[in-house]
C-alpha cells in the first residue's frame, strides 16, 4: 500500500466518524434542547402544550401550597403574568416565596405548568441569569437585589 | 501589612514573568547561554513570590483578617480551621491565585527537573510558560485583586457558601487546577517546538510525563467533583452534564487523546503534527474551561462573579493564546518532517482510532456546551441542552472506542494481525458473552442497554487482563518465571493495563447504578418504616444540635436488613445564620461493599412528617473507584524507568531502538 492510499484510508475514516458525529448531533439537538420561557411567554402560548420547556421567574408571594404526597403548588410570576405550577417531589433547599426559580416541565391543557424538575439557587444572593433578564424586560428589576458573590444550582426531582 | 506584602510579591512575580517572557527567547535565538539560563532563576523566583502571595492570603484567612475584602466575603471567625484554609480558593480571586501558584510550581519543576533538555528548548518552554503567567498575573492584579482592603473593618465575615464547606471541596479545585495548568507544560513544549521548527521522538518522551501527571490530577479532580456533587447536592446524581462539568471533561478527553498520540510519536516518530495540535487544543480547552467557569456566562455552583470586565479580560487571554498558538501552528507545522509509516491495522492505527473517537466525542461535548451560548448571542433564544443530548451523542461515540480498547495494546506496531488478536481475545469475549447472557436471563428485556453495558465492561476488563497475561506468557511456565517476568515488565505496560481495566470498573459502576438503582420519595412520620431493595429504614426521631457556625437538625434512622440492625443513618439539614439562614442538606450514606444507601431530607410538614429522598445505588462506588484506579495506572506508568530518567538520549539513537 502506498503512502497516498494509507493517507486516504485515514482521511476517509476520519471523515466517516465526523459525519457520524454530525448526524448524531443534529439528530439529538432537535429532540433534546429545551427553550426558556417567561410567564408572559407561556401566557401568550409561545410554548406548545406538552412540549418540554423551562419556565423562569419569581415564586409569587403567598402562592405556595403544600398538599399530600409531596404535592407542591405555587405560582411563577414576572410581574406581568402569573403561571400556576404543580410539582411532586422535594423542592431545593432555598426554594422560597419571593425568590427566583426555574421549573422544567410542560404546559398542561388546563394552563397549569407541570414541573418535573425545579431548579433553585444554592445561595441567598443568586438569581438565575435568565430570570434577571425576564424581570428586567418587564420592568420589575431592582438593582438592590442584584446577584453577587456565589451562585449555584440545585435540582429536585 | 501581610496583605500588602502578598500584593507586592505578586507584582514582583509579574515583573519576573515579563523578564522571563523575553530574555530566554532572545537567548535561544542568539545562542546566548547566560540569557537562556536566566529563565531557570526567574522561574524559581516567580514560584517563591507567588507562594509568598498565596501564603499571605492564607494567613489573612487563618487569622480572620476581615479588613481584607476577600476574607470578609468568604470567611467567618467561627468556621472550622480546615475551611479557613480551603476558603482561600473557595472564591474567584483566591482560586485565580491558586491557578497562578500551580502554574509557577510547574514552571519551577521544569527549571529544576529539565536538566536533560536541550538548552534552547528549555528556554523557549519557560518563556511560553511566562507568557501565560504574565497574562494571569495581570488578570489578577487588574480585575480580581484578592488583597483589596475595606475602608471600614467589619467585625464578622460573611462566611463561605455553606455548600462549599466540605472536605471534598478542599481537594477538588487544587486537583482540577493541577490538571488544567499541568497541560500548560504540554502547550509550552508544543509552542517551543513550533518556534524552533524542530521536533523529534525525544520531544514526546519529555512531554509525556508532564501530560501524564496533569491527566492523573485532572482524573482525580473530576472524580472528586463528581463525588462531591453526589453527596452534597442531595439528590444522588453523579454527573449532570452541567456546562461546568463539561468544561473539565473536554480537557480530560483531549488530554487522554494526547497521552495516546504521544506514545505513537515517542515509539514510532509518527503523528507529529497531530500531537502538537492536540497539545495546543488540550490546554486551549483548559483555558476555555476557566473562561466558562469564571466569566459568569454560565450560572452554576462555580460561578463566583458576574463581573463583565473579568469575562472580557479572560476572553482576550483566550483569543490571544488560542488564536496565537493556532496561527503559529498553521505557519510552522508544515516544516515538521513526516515520520514512520504504518498499516491500517497496527498499534499506531489503533491509537489513531482512539484519538479520532476521543477528539470527536470531545467535539460533541463542545458543541452541546457552547451551542446555547452561541444561539443566545445570535437569536436571543434561551435554551438549555440537557443530559439527553449528551447521552445520545457521547454514548454512541464511546461504544466503538471501548470495544477497541482491548485490541490496541495487543496489536503489533507498524503492521498488526487483527485476526490473531481476535483469537487471543477469545477468552475475554467469552467472559463478556457470559455476562451479557446472564444479565439477559435475569432481566429479560426490561433493561435493553444494561446487558450490553455489562458485556462491554467485562470485555474491557478481561481484555486488560489478557494483555498482561499475554505479555507474561502464562502457558507452561513455573510461577517463579512468571513472577520474574512480571517484575521485568515495563511499568508503563502495567500502567496501560491497569488504566484500561479501570475504565471497565467505572463502566460497570455506571451501568449498575443507573439500571438497578431504586429511588423512593416519600413523607414519613416518626416510628414509621420505609423499605427499599430489601432494606428497612425506621424513622426514630429528630434531634437538634449546634455546629461551629451552623445549627443542625438531624433525623435518625435505624437500618435493618432481614430484621437485623445493620446501621444508623442521620441525614440532616444545616442552617447558617451568617448567610441569612441559608440551609444545606447533608445526605447520609450507608456503604455496603461498593453499594450505597443514600438518604437526604426534604421539608418538614405541619403534621410532623418529613419528606425524604431515599436511594439504593448498587455498585455506585465503582464509578469513582474506577477513576482512582485509572489515576493509579497513570502513576505506575509515570514511575517507568524510561520516563524517570528523563530521556537524555538524542533522537538518532531513539529511533534505532526496537519498538516494543
Amino acid at each position: 500500500m502506498t503512502r497516498k492510499q494509507r493517507r486516504l484510508i485515514l482521511i476517509g475514516s476520519s471523515l466517516g466518524v465526523l459525519a457520524f458525529a454530525v448526524a448524531l448531533i443534529l439528530g439529538s439537538l432537535r429532540e433534546s434542547i429545551v427553550f426558556f420561557n417567561s410567564p408572559t411567554d407561556i401566557a401568550e402560548n409561545k410554548a406548545a402544550p406538552g412540549k418540554r420547556v423551562r419556565l423562569g421567574g419569581m415564586v409569587k408571594m403567598g402562592s405556595l401550597e403544600r398538599g399530600d404526597n409531596l404535592q407542591v403548588r405555587f405560582e411563577v410570576t414576572d410581574g406581568n403574568k402569573d403561571i400556576p405550577v404543580s410539582f411532586q417531589g422535594i423542592v431545593p433547599d432555598l426554594f422560597r416565596e419571593g425568590q427566583g426559580v426555574i421549573a422544567e416541565g410542560h404546559v398542561e391543557p388546563g394552563g397549569t405548568f407541570k414541573a418535573e424538575t425545579v431548579l433553585a439557587k444554592h445561595d441567598e444572593n443568586y438569581m438565575p441569569r435568565e430570570v434577571v433578564e425576564t424581570l428586567k424586560k418587564q420592568g420589575h428589576w431592582q438593582e438592590t437585589s442584584a446577584p453577587n458573590a456565589v451562585a449555584a444550582k440545585g435540582t429536585a426531582k | 501589612m501581610i496583605a500588602e506584602l502578598g500584593q507586592y510579591a505578586l507584582i514582583l512575580a509579574l515583573a519576573l514573568a515579563l523578564i522571563q517572557s523575553w530574555s530566554p527567547v532572545m537567548g535561544a535565538r542568539k545562542g546566548d547561554m547566560a540569557l537562556m539560563k536566566l529563565a531557570d532563576s526567574t522561574a524559581l523566583a516567580q514560584f517563591a513570590f507567588v507562594a509568598l502571595a498565596f501564603g499571605a492570603l492564607t494567613f489573612c484567612y487563618v487569622t480572620s483578617d476581615f479588613s481584607v475584602a476577600n476574607v470578609f466575603e468568604n470567611s467567618h471567625s467561627q468556621m472550622p480551621l480546615i475551611y479557613k484554609f480551603t476558603s482561600v480558593w473557595g472564591n474567584h480571586e483566591g482560586s485565580m491565585l491558586l491557578w497562578v501558584l500551580i502554574l509557577a510550581i510547574f514552571g519551577a519543576l521544569v527549571a529544576v527537573f529539565g536538566v536533560n533538555l536541550p538548552g534552547s528548548l528549555k528556554a523557549n518552554v519557560l518563556a511560553v510558560q511566562s507568557w501565560i503567567a504574565s497574562a494571569f498575573y495581570l488578570f489578577i492584579l487588574f480585575t480580581s485583586n484578592p488583597f483589596r482592603r475595606l475602608a471600614e473593618v467589619p467585625v464578622e465575615g460573611r462566611d463561605l457558601n455553606p455548600i462549599l464547606q466540605d472536605f471534598g471541596l478542599a481537594v477538588h479545585p487544587p486537583m482540577l487546577y493541577l490538571g488544567y495548568v499541568g497541560f500548560s507544560i504540554a502547550f509550552s513544549f508544543a509552542v517551543a517546538a513550533l518556534i524552533e521548527g524542530r521536533i523529534d521522538a525525544a520531544w514526546a518522551r519529555w512531554v509525556r510525563p508532564w501530560t501524564l501527571l496533569a491527566w492523573m490530577c485532572l482524573t482525580l479532580g473530576i472524580a472528586m467533583g463528581s463525588y462531591w456533587a453526589y453527596y452534597e447536592l442531595g439528590w444522588g446524581g453523579f454527573w449532570f452534564w452541567d456546562p461546568v462539568e463539561n468544561a473539565s471533561l473536554m480537557p480530560w478527553l483531549a488530554g487522554t487523546a494526547l497521552l495516546h498520540s504521544a506514545v505513537v510519536m515517542e515509539k514510532r516518530n509518527s503523528l507529529k503534527v497531530w500531537t502538537i495540535l492536540l497539545a495546543i487544543l488540550t490546554f486551549s480547552l483548559s483555558l476555555i474551561g476557566t473562561f466558562l467557569v469564571r466569566s459568569g456566562v454560565l450560572t452554576s455552583v462555580h460561578t463566583f462573579s458576574n463581573d463583565p470586565a473579568r469575562g472580557l479580560f479572560i476572553l482576550i487571554i483566550l483569543i490571544v493564546f488560542i488564536g496565537g498558538s493556532l496561527s503559529l501552528f498553521a505557519w510552522r507545522a508544515p516544516l515538521l518532517k513526516q515520520g514512520g509509516l504504518f498499516a491500517p491495522i497496527s498499534r499506531e492505527a489503533a491509537l489513531v482510532f482512539n484519538n479520532l473517537f476521543l477528539a470527536t466525542a470531545c467535539a460533541t461535548v463542545f458543541v452541546g456546551t457552547l451551542y446555547p451560548l452561541v444561539l443566545e448571542m445570535l437569536t436571543g433564544d434561551k435554551i438549555s441542552v440537557g443530559a439527553p443530548f449528551f447521552n445520545l451523542t457521547f454514548g454512541p461515540l464511546f461504544v466503538p472506542l471501548l470495544v477497541a480498547v482491548p485490541f490496541g495494546p495487543l496489536l503489533a506496531w507498524k503492521r498488526g494481525d487483527l485476526y490473531g488478536v481476535a483469537q487471543r481475545l477469545l477468552a475475554a469475549c467469552a467472559i463478556a458473552m457470559v455476562g451479557l447472557a446472564a444479565t439477559f436471563a435475569f432481566e429479560g428485556t426490561k433493561a435493553v442497554f444494561a446487558p450490553f453495558g455489562i458485556g462491554l465492561a467485562l470485555f474491557v476488563m478481561a481484555g486488560a487482563v489478557t494483555d498482561i497475561a499475554e505479555r507474561l506468557d502464562l502457558r507452561s511456565m513455573s510461577l517463579e518465571i512468571i513472577g520474574r517476568r512480571a517484575a521485568g515488565l515495563p511499568r508503563s505496560a502495567w500502567g496501560t493495563a491497569v488504566a484500561h481495566f479501570a475504565l471497565g470498573i467505572t463502566l460497570l459502576g455506571l451501568v449498575f447504578a443507573t439500571n438497578w438503582g431504586s429511588e423512593r420519595i416519600i413523607a414519613l412520620k416518626p416510628t414509621q418504616t420505609v423499605s427499599i431493595s430489601g432494606y428497612d429504614l425506621t424513622f426514630d426521631g429528630m434531634t437538634s444540635r449546634n455546629g461551629s457556625n451552623y445549627r443542625e437538625t438531624a433525623a435518625r434512622f435505624t437500618v435493618r436488613k432481614g430484621g437485623a440492625v445493620i446501621g444508623v443513618m442521620e441525614p440532616s439539614k444545616r442552617v447558617f445564620p451568617s448567610r441569612d439562614g441559608m440551609s444545606t442538606t447533608e445526605a447520609a450514606l450507608l456503604t455496603r461493599g461498593v453499594s450505597q444507601l443514600y438518604l437526604s431530607l426534604g421539608d418538614s410538614n405541619a403534621d410532623g412528617s418529613i419528606a425524604l429522598r431515599l436511594y439504593h445505588k448498587p455498585l455506585v462506588l465503582l464509578i469513582w473507584l474506577g477513576a482512582l484506579v485509572m489515576a493509579l495506572g497513570g502513576a505506575l506508568s509515570l514511575s517507568d524507568r524510561r520516563l524517570r530518567i528523563g530521556a537524555p538520549k538524542p533522537a538518532s539513537r531513539m529511533l534505532a531502538q526496537p519498538a516494543e
